[in-house]
């Protein structure tokens, strides 16, 4: 019982700083506070089907810029009110991924990442040849949201975020409590014996995927809206697929608040090196994922064998070959 | 006539494709490891071809072992120190983990050569043959510098085959590709395997890098889409096996020919890729339909 008190306490403070936060704090702390909540939204939304079901998905991108571009195109033609827009995004992300997920959520392990990682490659492309749509490689350009005042803009997509995000969170943890989520954590373990059960996995995997894209989506959706500006590139970057993943490894994949703490942790490490060394931001990326990876496969929750790994790694040079898997296969 | 020239045109292209998807199919195949280093190998061997003709005025089709021979060890290095840690992992972690290490080596390359699109111009051009010349009923050309990467990159591939079929550390590869865990128990070492096996597909990749580099221009970011390639021939002609990729290659440089003049060359990327997922999801095992053991 005395759990309960100390995680409704830390809940609490936390509601506190992020609604006392618009009223008190800069516009590069609110804007930076955005990212965070779009960053959570994506690892949650990924978290769905690659910590829930297990399923290794690349597939966030391709979500990520159906949304934006959707909302983008609605948003330059008609004069909807935003929020349409944004739904309209995730809708579309939505019926995208109810389209292909029953085709590629039939493979499995290496076969279904590569299906998946291909998907914001396709959509890429297919942007980039339809320029009377989406403006091609010029980009496509939005509408400013009729708030022309900056301080009120920051704020806008601030709550806008973290609407998002608390959706995005809300919706993992109502699917973990779940019939839907037992059957993907039965999916995780062992697929085959899921079936065996009486799972129905092909329609749990559907259902977990199309929650994952309405979610990064909406994202998207607000994403685009908010810097105004998307091209195919940016919009389907394969990064977009590879950062939730690396946030949700961080906090511990397959749990509602592990992608939480991981998408705050990353966020931080990522301000820290594009502040400081602004040429090679990439570069350093990739070293946090490898060293990440190799060292802390269990999350941040692992630094102590973490340690014991980087000293071993001192110790044994090439032997490597016997670390045991420590993420769940 | 038409139709038979894209046709050439196509294969001359897929011996090419052939060269850059083995080394990929290689790694995948035997480690079960999904390599998105291989796109980035690929344009390093690029670079060093075109640093070797600028610089030193070593021509690209000599430079190829040289680059192949740097890779090697790059690849060997990389695969021992790194790869090897998490290489019992899932896929989730080791497609990651390679998607990290390309990161980092398209931004040394992105910070080491700026951003130019720059291209190996051989002086003097090979030209082309025109084979009207000598039947002038028959109407089709056939660019020399094609044709002679395509010849090296299919002895490249040749080679490779022969090194599989014919020395000890090849059949070792083979019987860890078969099954691993009864290789280990006939006494074969498997992290040496793994690390020779993916240092001979980042071989392959230095190779096939500078026998493009006369062709294709080259950028540091140009990797993915030759990585993109590499996953269409691989799922094309089944994992792992030489043949596969060389079957894979021929037909997906047909098709993207055939693609470019039906459809428009913007398209042409999007036409492999809805080729992939089709195959994947009804054949995943390749057109030829079976796993290939060399």
């Amino acid at each position: 019982m005395k759990r309960i008190p100390t995680a409704l306490l830390g809940l609490g403070v936390l509601a506190l700083v992020v609604v006392i936060l618009p009223f008190t704090a800069t516009n590069y702390l609110l804007r930076l506070t955005t990212i965070a909540f779009m960053y959570i939204a994506l690892a949650s939304s990924w978290n769905i089907v690659g910590g829930f079901t297990g399923y290794p998905s690349f597939a966030t991108a391709a979500f990520f810029g159906i949304g934006a571009y959707a909302s983008g195109i609605l948003r330059a033609a008609s004069s909807l009110p935003l929020p349409v827009t944004w739904l309209f995004g995730a809708a579309a992300a939505t019926v995208f991924s109810l389209l292909v997920g029953p085709a590629i959520l039939r493979l499995r392990g290496h076969y279904f990442a590569v299906a998946s990682l291909v998907l914001a490659a396709v959509l890429r492309e297919i942007t980039n040849a339809a320029t009377a749509l989406t403006g091609g490689g010029m980009g496509l350009n939005m509408p400013t949201s009729g708030v022309v005042n900056v301080d009120m803009q920051t704020r806008l997509y601030y709550v806008s975020m973290l609407t998002a995000a608390v959706l995005t969170v809300s919706l993992a943890a109502l699917i973990w409590r779940s019939r839907l989520g037992w059957a993907m954590r039965c999916i995780e373990q062992n697929e085959d014996a899921a079936i065996v059960l009486g799972v129905n996995t092909l329609a749990t995997k559907i259902l977990g995927f199309a929650a994952s894209a309405a979610t990064a989506g909406l994202v998207g959706a607000i994403y685009a809206t908010w810097i105004g500006y998307i091209d195919p590139t940016d919009a389907f970057d394969d990064l977009l697929s590879i950062k939730p993943i690396i946030m949700a490894f961080i906090g511990g994949v397959g749990t509602i608040f592990g992608p939480v703490a991981g998408a705050i942790i990353f966020l931080v490490l990522e301000e820290f090196v594009w502040r400081n060394v602004l040429n090679f931001h990439a570069g350093i990326l990739g070293i946090i994922i490898v060293a990440l990876l190799v060292f802390m496969p269990g999350g941040l929750g692992s630094v102590g064998r973490g340690i014991e790994r980087l000293r071993a790694y001192g110790r044994a040079g090439g032997v490597g070959g016997a670390a045991p898997p420590v993420v769940p296969s | 006539m038409l139709y038979v020239q894209i046709l050439i045109n196509g294969i001359l292209l897929g011996g090419l494709y052939a060269c850059i998807a083995v080394g990929f199919s290689l790694v995948w195949g035997v480690l079960n490891v999904i390599n998105i280093l291989h796109g980035s190998f690929i344009v390093l061997g690029a670079y060093l071809a075109f640093f070797a003709y600028t610089k030193l005025d070593i021509h690209p089709y000599l430079f190829a072992p040289f680059a192949a021979l740097v890779l090697f060890i790059l690849g060997y290095a990389v695969q021992l120190t790194i790869i090897n840690r998490v290489i019992e992992a899932p896929v989730l972690v080791t497609l990651t983990t390679t998607f990290g290490l390309a990161l980092l080596l398209d931004n040394l390359m992105l910070v080491a050569f700026a951003a130019n699109f720059r291209k190996v111009s051989l002086k003097p051009p090979l030209g082309i043959i025109d084979l009207s010349d000598t039947f002038p009923s028959i109407d089709l050309i056939v660019p020399v510098d094609r044709l002679a990467s395509m010849l090296f990159a299919l002895l490249f591939v040749g080679l490779l085959y022969w090194l599989l079929r014919h020395t000890v550390v090849g059949r070792a590869i083979v019987a860890v590709r078969m099954d691993r865990y009864a290789a280990t128990l006939m006494g074969v070492d498997t992290t040496k395997v793994f690390a020779v096996t993916f240092a001979l597909g980042a071989a392959l990749a230095g190779a096939a890098g500078a026998l493009l580099s006369p062709i294709f221009p080259i950028s540091p970011l140009a990797g993915t889409t030759y990585l993109g390639k590499a996953f269409v021939i691989c799922v094309l002609g089944g994992l792992g096996s030489v043949s596969g990729a060389l079957v894979g290659g021929l037909v997906l440089g047909v098709l993207e020919s055939f693609g470019a003049l039906f459809f428009g060359p913007e398209h042409s990327l999007t036409l492999s890729f809805t080729v992939l997922i089709l195959l994947l999801i009804f054949r995943p095992n390749g057109i030829m339909g079976k796993r290939g053991f060399v």
